[in-house]
């Protein structure tokens, strides 16, 4: 189990492959990062609105 | 009736539904986040270099699990839709319309990464070939799903026409799946296999499939966590619902 890598830039070169790699890498880490963070918002803003109307059905 | 089946149906009310999946998300997240580093440490740090495609075969630790994942949500929102088609349950229509978001994404992301891969591989970023066009039309057939539930406004009428899409969608999975067997196409059958050099082959493998698993425990943390919001707006007049929203109001 080695590093396969000489050096970070290597690792980052991607044997000449680093825009296709990283592109890759990259593009999916976003929405799998983003994504979350939209549901948590849309359930933050559901339940003030459904909260609302409860206390308003309430008075 | 025994036990076992009056547990089974006691989970499929939102009601009881609801708390459960809020219990099992941190769960399905958190092994996630330990099967994706374990799955990135293979596949960017130890896995070494392919013979034929150099280090440009990385690609692969996320365009299969992402292809995988893409076609996998695709049957199972198709099954429940048939469920709810079926039986009218209301559990049913809830978990297809969480799961077609992520299924949508997963697609884009096959085709995203499968572009970046046939460029270096191929020299062109996409062809029209049988892969490829079914891959791009499951894509078409979740956002049209997306699109024909939120046109309609009565839920229980949005998830009848929405399993109906659904299920005759279903026709194009076992196509994407056996495209590279029918047909002569660009794109390659399975790359990593265990004949070829086992020692390395292996390595290449594990990081593919605790990637896979990674993707897989995502999508079920994501669907659990949209669903939850789905059961609340959709049952928003029950005192179940308002039980639960007093309770989230004074935390």
């Amino acid at each position: 189990m080695n590093i396969h890598w000489q050096s970070f830039s290597d690792f980052l070169a991607m044997g000449g492959y680093g825009l296709y790699v990283w592109g890759s890498f990259g593009v999916t880490a976003l929405i799998l990062a983003l994504e979350p963070m939209l549901a948590v918002r849309r359930r933050r803003g559901l339940l003030l609105r459904l909260g609302r109307q409860l206390r308003a059905e309430r008075g | 009736m025994n036990n076992r089946l009056i547990n089974w149906f006691k989970y499929a009310s939102p009601q009881s539904f609801y708390p459960l999946a809020g219990k099992l998300i941190p769960w399905f997240a958190a092994a996630a986040v330990v099967f994706g580093a374990a799955g990135l440490w293979l596949g960017l740090a130890v896995a070494p270099t392919d013979f034929q495609q150099g280090e440009g075969y990385r690609i692969i630790f996320v365009h299969v699990p992402a292809s995988w994942m893409s076609m996998f949500i695709y049957l199972v929102m198709a099954f429940w839709a048939g469920l709810g088609l079926a039986y009218n349950t209301r559990l049913s229509g809830m978990m297809a319309q969480a799961l077609a978001p992520t299924g949508a994404l997963m697609a884009f992301l096959s085709l995203w990464t499968g572009a970046l891969w046939g460029k270096p591989m191929w020299g062109t970023w996409w062809v029209w070939d049988a892969r490829l066009t079914s891959e791009l039309i499951l894509l078409f057939l979740y956002i049209g799903f997306i699109a024909l539930q939120a046109s309609i406004d009565d839920p229980r009428r949005a998830d009848k026409a929405g399993a109906v899409l659904a299920l005759v969608g279903v026709v194009n999975i076992p196509i994407i799946y056996f495209s590279v067997k029918w047909w002569n196409t660009l794109h390659q059958g399975s790359s990593v296999s265990l004949t070829k050099s086992p020692s390395m082959a292996a390595l290449m493998l594990w990081g593919m499939l605790l990637m896979a698993l990674a993707f897989w425990m995502y999508s079920i943390a994501v669907a659990l966590y949209r669903v939850r919001g789905i059961m609340l707006e959709r049952e928003r007049g029950s005192e179940w619902v308002k039980s639960v929203l007093q309770a989230e109001g004074t935390k």
